[in-house]
């Protein structure tokens, strides 16, 4: 990618016209967001490690929701809980002693989720399509690996819910 | 041994939220992949929801969500004695796929409406101290419990 950006000009190009032709490229094409090989790979390793825990810990079972929402087994409540509670510790680690990613090179910073009453409305559909479908949006992925090809209906209709979303987001309220 | 107890469930899950942040840079988090898939569907698309997203950006949420159905697949066939029962047997019927189906534009609408789903309102928001996302979380459940008590007899 980068390589094709940065190709030198060829030799009987004058100095003209080589300005010419990068004012032309700076002024058409917008700033390009630069993909991190690091990151990608390791979204997918961290993914595959994330999948193997969802699926072993049984947080992919329908019947496991379907109790926790019945209040029938305290193991998802427990999983969530201490899920919260291990990563709470580690961001306060991460803060405290400033780590840096090493995929940005930057400092590990939490972007804070806005407030709006999307927050509640949108919260408890989100809830209720978890209680009927069994899965929140990580086990439909785990899912369809897994070999439950019937999830693949629950994931096209989470993206007509998205298309919808962007439909109608401006007419929401906020 | 199947399922893994809940303490090293839960250990493991939590893990996930440091492990993001050092090995990417990214804030953990699932839902996001939707509107990755939708901006990437329609490029050009009317709605700015997706044509104003930076698909470059969001690509990782892409390769997570794939290593997410990969691990699915890795644990579902070579650590897994048994056959997982993901969903009841009730479910594989026309009834059963509708309800998938409505359930399934629930959690996308509600999710990215909500600014998050589980993984980054519930255990990356609240980790990180952050207001809304508890809210949200309680909010899940109320939807969640709601539909279980209430509409239950209709549903299930």
């Amino acid at each position: 990618m980068s390589s094709t950006l940065e190709r030198p000009p060829e030799k009987h190009q004058s100095a003209m016209a080589v300005a010419r032709s990068e004012k032309v490229t700076a002024t058409t094409k917008k700033p390009i967001t630069p993909i991190s090989k690091t990151t990608l790979l390791f979204s997918l390793l961290i993914g595959v490690y994330f999948g193997v825990v969802l699926t072993k810990s049984e947080v992919v079972r329908w019947q496991r929701v379907h109790d926790m929402f019945l209040f029938q087994e305290a193991h998802m409540y427990l999983i969530i809980g201490l899920g919260i509670g291990v990563a709470m510790v580690s961001m306060w680690l991460l803060k405290r002693f400033q780590v840096h990613s090493f995929a940005t090179g930057q400092r590990i910073e939490y972007k804070p989720k806005p407030w709006h009453s999307g927050v509640v409305i949108g919260g408890t559909l989100f809830g209720a399509g978890w209680a009927i479908t069994g899965a929140c949006p990580g086990p439909i992925y785990a899912q369809i690996g897994g070999g439950a090809w019937l999830s693949l209906v629950t994931l096209a209709g989470a993206l007509v819910g998205t298309f919808l979303f962007a439909e109608l987001k401006g007419k929401l309220p906020q | 041994m199947q399922p893994w107890p809940w303490w090293i469930s839960g250990i493991l899950v939590g893990f996930t939220v440091p492990l993001m942040y050092v090995a990417t840079g990214n804030g953990f988090g699932i839902s996001t992949s939707f509107q990755q898939i939708g901006a990437m569907s329609s490029p050009r698309s009317r709605l700015a929801y997706f044509r104003n997203f930076d698909r470059r950006k969001g690509l990782w949420t892409l390769m997570f969500a794939m290593g997410i159905a990969l691990g699915g697949f890795i644990a579902a066939n070579f650590l897994t004695a048994e056959p997982i029962e993901f969903l009841p047997a009730s479910y594989l019927s026309i009834g059963g796929a509708a309800r998938l189906f409505i359930g399934g534009i629930l959690i996308g609408f509600g999710a990215r409406y909500a600014g998050g789903c589980t993984s980054g309102h519930a255990i990356n928001g609240i980790a990180n101290l952050n207001l809304p996302s508890l809210l949200a979380t309680i909010f899940f459940f109320v939807g969640g419990l709601a539909v279980t008590w209430l509409l239950g007899f209709l549903i299930f």
